[in-house]
């Protein structure tokens, strides 16, 4: 058996495990990993959670329709707003401006909003969430009903590798991914081939450790919908012989999508797979008032994993009851930015690399679960 | 805790706030023991149907209890399944007051 450099002292005074050898993952959920995790006891386990009182909890738990209310509304004046500039800018260059806003003002706050009332936290009432979920979901390209269950899976099982169906990168990252879904060009067309198979009846092997059988039929008459939609704008194109109506419908799912990607990028990546601890694996940052509201507080990311039935809203608040328990948030984008794309660089040459920051002195220890480091270890 | 005629008690009346609820833990079994906002009281399986994560760390709403980690619900009343992905209802246990205690009734 080769040496193991355990790493552990390097984590306690600051930021790098790096182990000399890795083998490379299986990061399917149809792979051997799956297996594995089940086999290590890190899928369905139990995680690390803050000591919050549970009369502070349960306010920070309380739905509120008002705060969801004025947002989807402003939400919705906002892309009219921008979407009659578009409009009237068509066929000019002040269309590429004026598309630019109107496509971030779709997609950006399509996630989010798809992300808080799948949970079922943002509204108080549940149809209120339901019908914004159904709206966000298709605005996002992602049929409801198995990126439901995807994001459910995502919840118990966050970066447990072969389990988690929403890891971001695997290690070493693949730069074609990253860039490509700026645009959206490797989700977006994933996502709609997946729709034409369900609407034949198909659910494809990975989708099947997650959906349960008793859902498909649901999935199946949800793609088709959508599908249908998709014919629509089709031929609303053709006839008016112009791409203008898949401006407004389909098209800013991609071409307003690099925002939520930024804002995607910095929640779990170059962070430690296979722990049970949000602290060590999803990352918190501060982000300016127009960003959080656009990202409806999900900066607020580590809260949000620990907790996910405390409301979008209240997340602010659930970080100030937290941080003592936490690293520190990154003070802002740029600055887990830097982090990022550090890591990812470094996890390019060396995939076992990860970030691990100090805790502070009133916080937990970190709860790495059954294993130190994930066990990607090389062990010959 | 004492047990009389298949009852055990499981807390006082007064250990559970209105409209909230509390672990329950006797033997190898978990329960989640609610009071509503009228003060009645209600006893399911502790751990959600979807996955093994306790529901006393969730929200009571009314006769709903909102699972804590993928905010499944379930009536706790009947222990229908109420809101995905919960999809299996859940088990639920005769509960009576007296002198001050609340006792279930198990299977």
């Amino acid at each position: 058996m080769a040496p193991i450099i355990e790493g552990r002292s390097n984590e306690r005074e600051g930021i790098v495990i790096s182990e000399t050898a890795y083998v490379k993952r299986n990061y399917s959920l149809t792979g051997p990993e799956n297996q594995r995790a089940q086999d290590r006891g890190i899928a369905s386990a139990e995680w690390y959670a803050t000591p919050i009182p549970r009369k502070r909890m349960k306010e920070l738990m309380q739905r509120r329709n008002l705060p969801a209310i004025r947002d989807t509304l402003l939400w919705f004046a906002l892309m009219i707003g921008s979407g009659i500039l578009a409009y009237y800018a068509w066929g000019t260059w002040w269309a590429i401006p004026a598309f630019l806003l109107y496509g971030i003002l779709y997609s950006s706050p399509a996630d989010s909003r798809w992300h808080e009332c799948g949970h079922g936290t943002a509204f108080k009432t549940s149809w209120m969430n339901e019908v914004v979920y159904q709206m966000a979901s298709f605005m996002s390209l992602r049929p409801a009903t198995p990126w439901r269950w995807s994001h459910a899976r995502h919840h118990t099982d966050t970066i447990i590798v072969g389990r988690d169906p929403e890891i971001a990168q695997p290690r070493p990252p693949i730069w074609r991914i990253i860039l490509m879904d700026f645009l959206r060009l490797y989700a977006g067309p994933r996502d709609i081939k997946r729709m034409f198979l369900h609407s034949f009846g198909i659910i494809d092997k990975e989708e099947k450790d997650y959906i349960p059988p008793s859902e498909f039929r649901k999935t199946f008459w949800e793609s088709r919908f959508y599908l249908l939609i998709f014919a629509g704008v089709v031929f609303a194109c053709i006839y008016t012989v112009s791409i203008l109506p898949a401006m407004f419908v389909i098209l800013p799912s991609f071409y307003g999508a690099f925002l939520l990607l930024v804002f995607g990028m910095t929640q779990h990546l170059g962070l430690k797979e296979d722990v049970l601890d949000h602290r060590l694996n999803t990352r918190t940052v501060y982000m300016n008032p127009i960003f959080r509201y656009l990202y409806w507080n999900m900066n607020y990311h580590v809260e949000h994993h620990m907790f996910p039935m405390v409301p979008y809203h209240a997340l602010p608040a659930l970080h100030e009851e937290m941080k003592r328990d936490c690293p520190p948030a990154r003070r802002s984008l740029w600055e887990a930015y830097k982090e990022v794309i550090s890591a990812l660089l470094k996890q390019g040459k060396d995939p076992s690399y990860t970030i691990v920051k100090p805790l502070p002195a009133t916080a937990q220890p970190y709860n790495y679960g059954p294993t130190i480091t994930g066990d990607n270890r090389r062990v010959q | 805790m004492s047990e009389l005629e298949g009852w055990v008690e499981a807390c006082g009346v007064d250990d559970i706030d209105e409209e909230d609820v509390i672990r329950f833990n006797y033997g190898d079994r978990s329960f989640a023991i609610y009071r509503t906002e009228d003060s009645e009281y209600y006893a399911t399986d502790g751990f959600c149907t979807h996955e093994r994560v306790h529901l006393a760390e969730g929200l009571v709403m009314g006769h709903i209890i909102e699972c804590p980690k993928h905010n499944g619900r379930f009536d706790y009343t009947t222990g229908k399944a109420m809101k995905k992905p919960v999809c299996i209802d859940i088990k639920t246990y005769p509960v009576k007051t007296k002198a001050g205690k609340v006792f279930i009734q198990m299977d």
